[in-house]
């Protein structure tokens, strides 16, 4: 009897990734931004939130290695006199959160979308699929634009900065959700008229055991794909929104709204406040995309590479 | 009363170019422990017959004339909910391909315990529980491995049982078996219709055994059904059958039966002029008319009916010169 242990071992999926060096260095590199991200209030040097630690007269410091630079700040420090490295940890941490909330939302409402429109076809797959259409008609940040303005207005700016977050992932999650409900519904096109659906009506199961706990699982290996995708894309979204001053508020900054803060003071020859965050933000968003290409590649069997 | 009573069913398809009557009269009774064959080519209404029997007609098919009674119940009236309780509950229906019809994600264990609590409430670890048994059953080794397995991981012969198991696990009164051997190879055939004898003999279940292969039908059934373009057009029992076939068709389908004899041109393996008629273009008469090498011009002109023939019960063919002397 094999254990589970042993199974992953001899898995393909772990013997691809061994072989893949990509693969092994995105994981690496991402998986060291997520730890960063997730215990950025251990490793930050300092706390960007805490008012009372930030001191107006070490704004604008360049990094420590410059003629100017302040041993404290290594990465210098932006118009606020805030450390930048410690504001880049606690923005990426709210990037990622803002990312993989609104994949989890979109998958939610794109799944159970998908599976109900392809299981079931004629009219409530014509229906839903005309306003997964809709829905990609408008731009994510024409609808991220309205909405928050919307939400500015309706709440005030100063509650705004507290339901920023939950309001970010809403809107990223209801603008791309189309993108898993047509790629799951074209997977339960292809599943549902094989053998085992039918016998598993023969059995007498209802339709929505056959869709959530047949049909789905069988159509998981794409969802998978894209979902890594997914997350780069609302990462980068959120970037998008931040930058346009419509994400996340200066006090709290992401890694989009520092990219916008600094972007300010570029010409002024504060060129750091905007570089670092935005190299930080390619490089998440680059390893991402490669591990989502070797995952696509492991898991498409008619794409094995010899 | 007989278990199953199927009277007077007619399906029909309702295509772009008009309908196509896929079942066109057909009658016929299971009774309890009975084993009931139903033979026919490609096309003939075989598979329709055992889907109609579980209102499970796909679309854009559907159940136009007939009654369903089983069981006292008549199934073409249930609704879809009482219908999920009969399906898979007390008729159990087993495919063709072994490889297709199991789950590829999900393991035999999850398979089968979803099934079972699909009808009744059990925790998982009863219905583990009698899923082991009816691995036993089935003569599958260490089953308690086996439950944790996917369906990979076995050979072709081994699915079909585990198939088996899963039509078996709620003890059904009847399992309808749509050409469950013809995608295994010929020594495993025998091995599943000898199990398949066996739990009808110890299971007491009723057996519904779709074919077009005499010889096992010959082998494992009582009596037997012949189809012919959605028409029933004779019922025999299967010893009777075989030995005095009475429909010209089923005369010449057991006549292309491989024999064992010399290889010479008088053993020469005889065949049934022409195929089956596109059913949405049936020709007016007997529908195999065109086919026969007894026919007259009644034939061309009047559909002959199912009758009994004098002197001999359980038998009944559609033929108009069906026991008299033209067909020597």
């Amino acid at each position: 009897m094999q254990t589970r242990r042993q199974k992953i071992k001899e898995s393909y999926l772990l013997y691809s990734f061994k072989r893949d060096k990509v693969a092994m260095v995105s994981f690496t590199i991402l998986a060291i931004l997520l730890l960063a991200a997730l215990f950025a209030p251990l490793l930050a040097p300092y706390n960007p939130y805490d008012t009372a630690s930030i001191d107006i007269m070490d704004s604008e410091i360049p990094p420590s290695w410059t003629e100017e630079g302040d041993s404290r700040f290594f990465l210098g420090t932006d118009i606020q006199g805030r450390d930048l490295v410690s504001t880049m940890l606690y923005g990426l941490r709210i990037s990622v959160m803002i990312g993989i909330g609104a994949v989890i939302l979109q998958a939610l409402i794109g799944i159970a979308v998908g599976l109900v429109s392809g299981y079931f076809g004629g009219r409530i797959d014509a229906v839903l699929m005309r306003i997964a259409d809709v829905q990609l008609s408008f731009s994510t940040l024409m609808v991220a634009i309205i909405v928050s303005a919307i939400v500015q207005i309706a709440f005030g700016v100063g509650r705004y900065e507290q339901l920023a977050v939950p309001i970010l992932i809403v809107i990223i999650g209801i603008a791309e959700w189309p993108q898993y409900a047509r790629t799951v519904r074209a997977s339960v096109l292809g599943e549902k008229n094989k053998e085992y659906v039918e016998a598993a009506r023969v059995i007498g199961l209802d339709s929505r055991r056959i869709m959530f706990s047949h049909i789905l699982p069988n159509t998981l290996s794409p969802v998978l794909v894209i979902s890594t995708v997914q997350v780069a894309n609302a990462v980068m979204s959120e970037a998008a929104l931040s930058f346009l001053g419509l994400g996340m508020p200066v006090t709290k900054p992401s890694i989009g709204s520092l990219i916008d803060a600094g972007f300010e003071y570029i010409f002024s020859g504060a060129w750091w406040i905007t570089f670092f965050p935005a190299v930080l933000l390619i490089v998440f968003i680059l390893v991402i995309n490669l591990l989502g290409d070797w995952l696509r590649d492991v898991l498409n069997p008619k794409l094995y590479k010899g | 009363m007989s278990l199953l009573e199927v009277n007077n069913l007619e399906v029909i398809f309702a295509l772009r170019h008009g309908d196509l009557v896929a079942l066109n009269d057909v009658s016929f009774t299971l009774d309890k422990r009975e084993r009931l064959g139903v033979v026919g080519e490609s096309g003939a209404g075989k598979s329709v017959t055992g889907f109609a029997v579980i209102n499970l007609i796909s679309k854009p098919g559907r159940i136009s004339k007939g009654t369903i009674l089983f069981d006292g119940k008549r199934l073409d009236r249930l609704s879809e909910r009482e219908m999920r309780h009969i399906r898979g509950n007390r008729i159990a229906m087993i495919f063709q391909d072994p490889m297709m019809t199991l789950n590829p994600v999900l393991t035999i264990g999850t398979q089968m315990v979803e099934t079972l609590r699909a009808h009744r409430k059990i925790s998982k670890k009863d219905a583990a529980k009698i899923a082991i048994a009816k691995l036993e059953l089935v003569h599958i080794p260490s089953p308690e491995r086996r439950l944790a397995q996917y369906p990979h991981e076995f050979s072709g012969g081994m699915r079909q049982r585990i198939v088996i198991a899963i039509a078996l696990l709620t003890d059904p009164a009847i399992i309808i078996a749509d050409e469950p051997t013809t995608a295994l190879d010929v020594t495993i055939q025998a091995e599943i219709m000898d199990l398949l004898l066996e739990l009808c003999n110890t299971q007491d279940m009723g057996l519904m055994l779709i074919t077009h292969d005499l010889g096992v039908v010959a082998e494992v059934t009582e009596r037997v059904m012949v189809m012919y373009a959605g028409k029933v057009i004779e019922v025999a029992k299967t010893s009777d059958l075989v030995a005095s076939p009475m429909h010209p068709y089923t005369k010449g389908l057991i006549n292309a039966l491989p024999g064992h004899g010399e290889c010479d041109e008088e053993n020469r393996l005889q065949q049934i002029p022409g195929s089956m008629p596109n059913l949405t273009e049936i020709a007016p008469g007997c529908s195999f008319h065109p086919r026969c090498e007894f026919c007259q011009d009644i034939c061309t002109r009047e559909v002959p009916e199912l009758r009994s023939l004098a002197g001999m019960d359980e038998r009944k063919v559609s033929c108009h010169f069906a026991g008299t002397e033209q067909m020597q």
